[in-house]
């Protein structure tokens, strides 16, 4: 029995516009999930059931607010889970948890080793020499299959969707989270980009790593074998299961679940 | 005889670096105030040539003829208190070649500003002036064998007098305006760069422009000719003290580009918040020249600049890059002007500003096409990051298009603000909000720092960082 790394509470969130907070939007209505250490959840769901959000929620975007439950991680100093909400982003990337974008920023200016050194200096506290950064780069955009050009361009500018992905799993890995929340990161890839970014995943799949796999699609779950799969609709988490979930769904769609939801 | 006299500081609470300052010790000092005296000591200190005498009292009187621009900030602009001012201030009695010459309190300065450690890893030549005067100055020895010549604006109109009588204040003349009209009147030191024909300057020269005085007015003249096919990188940079009180830096800069030569010319401007900035920079393009004003300008009080090239012979190009930071009570009214004199010729304008705490950073540019420059291109990008609710920014753009034929003109600005996906991206990476405002800050004028050579880039995003500081609510 492995210990649980990642709670979620009955959480609900919503979104509001800036500056403006007379007109929220709810999106997530009391989400319940439990992740154990090492492993791999898929959460799928149709369009507009607030998959994004949950993992927006979950690294702490200013632009949802917890409007009830809570969200807990594990501190590995004293074996407890401990709320994150009144974390920033930062903090909450530094005590372990990585989201990957589905369509990541651009940063025009900002040069990717620049950016990438920071960001390990920061996650891991601790400094790294240039020399030690380089040959660390080096190896992983290898295995990334990254050509040497990337290191010379600017933060995702001009990068096609396939390249932004790489980008994304490239920063996955270097920043060895304990728990990977990947939003969509199978869209918009073909199938050689899809296998890449698979095989990227997979190499970190490890007993201290969870992972959270958003998608819309079976295709990627081809690649990546969940352990549970939930099924999100209208900001609640409607099934909870196995991997067998994902062929019933290729079969019939969210709307029998769905349907089977109201019903209850 | 050597005068010293004690001040006590009056610092503002802030993180200007260079505002420190040393006593203050001179050889001489002019009365407060602006006269006909005052400028005719000027020149008798200096042993000028009648030429250059009459020059001064003819551009005198058109400084008191002048009216005060009708544009840009008129309250800034007319609280300047002339009458305060300092126009004179000689602090030591000579200029030396080796720093440990320098008096010690000078020298420290200049240590603290970096400029002996620069000149030793990258510079072909420095010259450090202080108040009015240079007090260093040094070119390398192959430089000068090349007939390379790199000196003081009043060493050279003493040992080069006929090559300066020719070109000074050909491009810039009193009458342009009141603030070049008030330098040609009082101007001391600055820099003189000849460069032969044929003859590539490959490490950049240096001047380094320092106020320590309170009160103080700095009127450098620079002039730079670079001879046919010949190619020359000039930097300037200038700090001063924090005083409660306006000091004035009032500059005229002239470059002539002949043909097929290459100028570029790079400031990095970080006057403390009580310094009028008020300077003429001009260039001549001829046939195949080429010209860059790369500009920087971080403090002062109120900055108004708008370097300009004029593109006199076919195929000649300029290129303005320029970046203005202005924080709490600041204005930058930067710009730039290219007037397309031939066919032919090119220009590029690249401006990025960035305003704080009620700054205001404007952008003020003209482009003017004459009759008969057929074919011309120019490229004007602005573009503006504001970084709170409370400061703003103008793009001001003037077009005189007197010729159609074959000519391009693209203009693009926009105004934008640190963009909160940014913000949580490089957040969600574990960078705190500071440190994102500040890489996307950096990112933001990266165009023009790729421009400046390394040692200034790191230092202009340690400045802008500096600045950010403690911007994040």
């Amino acid at each position: 029995m492995s210990e649980t790394i990642l709670k979620i509470e009955n959480l609900s969130a919503q979104f509001i516009t800036k500056g403006d907070t007379s007109n929220p939007i709810s999106i997530l209505k009391g989400v319940d999930l439990e992740i154990k250490k090492g492993a791999t959840h898929a959460i799928m769901g149709p369009n507009g059931s607030g998959k994004s959000t949950l993992s927006s929620v979950l690294m702490g975007h200013p632009s949802y607010q917890i409007t009830g439950g809570d969200i807990k991680l594990l501190n590995n100093e004293t074996g407890k889970l401990e709320s994150i909400i009144n974390l920033k982003p930062d903090e909450r990337a530094r005590k372990g948890l990585f989201m990957s974008f589905q369509s990541p920023v651009a940063i025009p200016g900002l040069p990717v080793p620049l950016f990438l050194r920071n960001s390990i200096q920061a996650i891991r506290n601790g400094d790294i020499t240039p020399k030690e950064f380089r040959k660390e780069l080096k190896s992983t955009m290898e295995e990334l299959q990254m050509k040497d050009e990337f290191t010379k361009r600017y933060l995702n500018e001009g990068f096609s969707g396939g390249e932004k992905k790489r980008m994304e799993i490239l920063q996955l890995k270097l920043a060895k989270p304990r728990v990977a929340i990947l939003d969509e990161i199978d869209s918009g890839l073909d199938i050689d980009a899809l296998r890449m970014v698979s095989d990227g995943i997979n190499s970190l799949v490890d007993h201290n790593r969870s992972f959270i796999l958003i998608t819309h699609y079976k295709r990627l779950l081809d690649y990546i074998k969940p352990d549970h799969v939930h099924i999100l609709a209208s900001g609640k988490i409607i099934r909870n299961g196995g991997s067998e979930l994902v062929d019933i769904l290729e079969k019939e769609g969210y709307d029998s679940f769905i349907k089977e939801s109201q019903v209850a | 005889m050597e005068t010293t006299k004690k001040e006590k500081a009056v610092f503002k609470k802030d993180d200007y670096k260079y505002g420190f300052h040393d006593p203050e010790k001179f050889i001489y000092k002019a009365e407060k105030g602006l006269n006909e005296e005052v400028v005719r000591n000027i020149s008798l200190m200096k042993k000028e040539p009648a030429w250059m005498l009459e020059f001064r009292l003819r551009s005198l009187r058109l400084f008191f003829e002048k009216p005060m621009p009708n544009w840009g900030n008129q309250k800034a602009l007319n609280g300047i208190k002339f009458d305060d001012i300092y126009y004179y201030l000689k602090p030591t009695s000579g200029q030396e070649k080796n720093w440990d010459d320098v008096p010690e309190d000078i020298k420290n300065t200049f240590n603290k500003l970096g400029i002996p450690e620069a000149e030793q890893k990258f510079l072909g030549g420095v010259t450090a002036q202080y108040e009015s005067e240079v007090v260093y100055h040094s070119i390398r020895e192959d430089l000068e064998k090349l007939g390379v010549i790199f000196t003081d604006m009043d060493t050279a109109l003493r040992e080069h007098s006929e090559i300066v009588r020719k070109y000074f204040s050909l491009i810039i003349p009193p009458e342009d305006n009141k603030f070049a009209a008030l330098n040609s009147a009082v101007w001391s030191g600055g820099s003189f760069i000849y460069v032969p024909p044929e003859t590539n300057v490959s490490i950049p020269l240096q001047a380094y422009f320092r106020i320590n005085a309170q009160n103080m007015g700095q009127f450098e003249r620079t002039l730079i000719i670079a001879d046919k096919n010949s190619k020359v990188h000039y930097i300037e940079g200038c700090t001063a003290p924090t005083y409660s009180t306006d000091s004035l830096h009032s500059a005229v800069v002239e470059l002539i580009a002949h043909e097929g030569a290459t100028i570029r010319y790079s400031t990095i401007q970080n006057w403390s918040n009580n310094v009028y900035n008020l300077v003429t920079k001009r260039a001549v393009a001829e046939k195949n020249a080429r010209v860059e004003w790369v500009d920087g300008n971080i403090g002062s009080k109120l900055t108004m600049k708008y370097p300009a090239v004029y593109l006199k012979g076919e195929g000649a190009h300029g290129e303005i890059l320029s970046i203005a930071y202005a924080g709490k009570g600041q204005h930058q009214d930067a710009g730039a002007k290219i007037i397309h004199a031939a066919p032919n010729t090119t220009s590029n304008i690249l401006s990025k500003s960035l305003a704080k705490d009620g700054g205001c950073a404007s952008y003020r540019g003209l482009i003017k096409i004459e009759k008969n420059a057929t074919n011309c291109r120019s490229n004007i990008q602005c573009d503006a990051l504001m970084l709170d609710n409370k400061s703003s920014s103008d793009t001001i753009p003037y077009m005189h298009i007197n010729e159609e034929q074959g000519v391009k003109i693209h203009h693009e600005a926009t105004v934008s603000k640190v963009d909160e996906e940014m913000l949580f991206y490089l957040n969600s990476r574990g960078i705190t909000e500071d440190d994102a405002k500040g890489m996307i800050i950096n990112g933001f004028i990266e165009p023009f720092t790729r421009e400046l050579p390394m040692e200034y880039a790191v230092e202009l995003n340690r400045l802008i960082q500096l600045e950010m500081e403690g911007a994040v609510g």
